[in-house]
């Protein structure tokens, strides 16, 4: 039996599986978490894993493009929106582990770390940055937007490499895994070699045509 | 009348955990069919690796009980349960994961084993597996734990004085510093063949006291806890316990014992002097380069919405113990 699946039949069932792949574990860990289930110390460990994640699924998100060219799947593109927008809701919810569940809601602290510490600060301006996109990821924003929402958007180059740095900086002393992701955010970037080189030269070009 | 002045470090009887509400945990989940559902998910998960319960029932290793006088402070401080004290744990030797030491640890030989004490003393000496627990009247000291990385347990330990081990090898004039070694195997402790699992840093592990801290009466030769011979994961046969220092200068499995001269490169010290001191004395004044030590998530019993951060106390609160040993030094050189 050949059964032909329509382009629209593809993206729903990835999106499917993308929803299910995304919230089974969300809901798994919180459920242990709750429970005392989850080892000694569920705090970090629902830090940890929310933050894996969410790298995880950046990278995925920017694996979309070069897989749907290089292999001629332009409907891969239909469910880049979705990737990104639950890698942010996976740094959202990493954020909020440290908040609520870590820090206690101790709002000093919270803010102080984040000024203090560097690798803090590089992941909370990625936090940042991956909220705007996610808000301007709506359509309605993204047409008044124009051509401005491209360039809002090549932000996740920079995200991706902030992420990598907010990792390595703070592991205590494994460094390999922390290498592995700077290889694949390399790998990743490196597709977009020309388009990266030209947009360096022009935010170059016109800071020096400024002075 | 008896008038009873409670240390800085006493926690009031009200704070704590009533023993049948931690006792009967897990029946209590059993019963509402939490626990089929969790190992379901469990195994459904490969990220998940809930298991701590499962984990704890397929135990290999076998304690021993032990015969101790018991902490007469036993009601004043909540203890971290048994089950997670033995599930959380540093030693990288067994792996860097929290959850690693207590699956990889299970086949450990800790008999026949030998410490050897010796150096700048008169009589340095070898003492075997049965020596650990014989040699010593054993006692039961509850301290608490206080991790560089910010959590913190309260362990019932059993042992005896590093003291009274010291004297009986009679350091000369010359021993200013105690250097201890873990044992070097790595057919049984894979972190340290495998640079990933064993988290990059230096074996075999080595610390260092002032000769002054180790006399301190509070330096304990630990040999077990919760009434039982240590498991591997916290360190079997015998283990460092400072208690006022960060969880990292109590190191674990020891096979040698070195008095020595001149202050030794100790482990951590060697992989990041600036974030790992010599001293490394708790102080909620010195913040770690990467996070603040002013205050700790103490882990006891209760899920992800345990209100659980508490003040970091100077010297963990054992101050009045050893605050002395420290009096003319600057604490923030000499982190």
């Amino acid at each position: 039996m050949n059964i032909r699946l329509t382009t629209s039949n593809k993206v729903l069932m990835l999106k499917t599986v993308i929803h299910l792949a995304a919230l089974l574990p969300l809901i798994n860990l919180y459920y242990l978490a709750f429970y005392d289930l989850l080892g000694a110390d569920p705090v970090q460990r629902v830090i940890h894993f929310t933050g894996i994640g969410a790298f995880n699924l950046l990278l995925l998100t920017l694996t979309v493009t070069p897989l749907a060219k290089r292999f001629k799947q332009g409907f891969l593109l239909q469910v880049r929106r979705l990737l990104g927008l639950y890698a942010f809701s996976y740094a959202f919810m990493h954020v909020f582990n440290f908040l609520a569940f870590d820090l206690q809601f101790a709002w000093s602290l919270f803010f102080n770390e984040i000024v203090k510490r560097p690798y803090i600060t590089f992941g909370m301006i990625a936090f940042v940055l991956l909220a705007t996109l996610a808000i301007t990821s709506l359509n309605s924003l993204r047409r008044k937007m124009g051509k401005s929402w491209q360039k809002l958007h090549n932000l996740s180059y920079l995200i991706i490499i902030l992420v990598a740095v907010h990792f390595y900086w703070s592991v205590k002393s494994e460094l390999l895994s922390p290498l592995f992701y700077f290889l694949l955010v390399g790998i990743l970037l490196s597709f977009r070699y020309t388009k990266i080189k030209k947009l360096m030269r022009s935010t170059f070009n016109r800071k020096t045509s400024k002075i | 009348m008896l008038i009873k002045t409670p240390k800085s470090y006493h926690l009031k009887e009200s704070e704590i955990t009533p023993e049948n509400v931690f006792l009967n945990r897990r029946e209590l989940l059993k019963g509402m069919g939490f626990l089929g559902a969790g190992a379901l998910f469990a195994t459904a998960s490969a990220n998940a690796n809930a298991g701590w319960f499962s984990k704890e029932e397929a135990t290999k290793f076998k304690t021993i009980p032990l015969k101790y006088t018991a902490d007469a402070n036993t009601a004043k401080l909540i203890l971290t349960p048994e089950s997670k004290v033995t599930t959380h744990n540093n030693f990288y030797e067994f792996g860097a994961q929290k959850n690693q030491p207590a699956e990889l640890s299970q086949n450990f030989e800790v008999n026949p084993w030998q410490l050897t004490i010796s150096g700048e003393c008169d009589n340095p000496i070898t003492l075997d597996y049965d020596d650990l627990t014989s040699m010593f009247a054993l006692e039961e000291r509850i301290y608490r734990l206080r991790c560089v990385e910010a959590w913190s347990m309260v362990v019932p330990w059993i042992g005896f004085s590093l003291a009274d081990l010291l004297k009986k090898v009679a350091p000369n004039s010359s021993a200013k510093y105690v250097v201890f070694e873990t044992l070097h195997d790595p057919k049984q402790m894979p972190g340290q063949d495998d640079r990933r699992l064993g988290g990059g840093i230096a074996y075999p592990y080595v610390e260092g006291l002032r000769i002054d801290e180790a006399m301190n009466p509070l330096t304990l030769m630990s040999v077990g806890l919760y009434g039982k011979t240590l498991p591997p994961q916290n360190g079997a046969p015998i283990r460092l316990v400072v208690p006022w220092k960060y969880g990292f200068k109590s190191i674990k499995s020891i096979v040698s014992i070195k008095l020595v001269s001149k202050q030794p490169i100790t482990t951590w010290y060697k992989l990041a002097p600036n974030e790992y001191g010599f001293y490394a004395n708790v102080n909620p004044e010195h913040d770690h380069p990467r996070w603040s030590q002013a205050s700790e998530r103490r882990i006891t019993s209760g899920g992800l919405f345990a209100r659980n951060r508490i003040e970091t106390l100077a010297f963990n609160g054992y101050g009045e113990q050893v605050a002395h040993l420290y009096k003319n030094m600057n604490l923030r050189k000499y982190y």
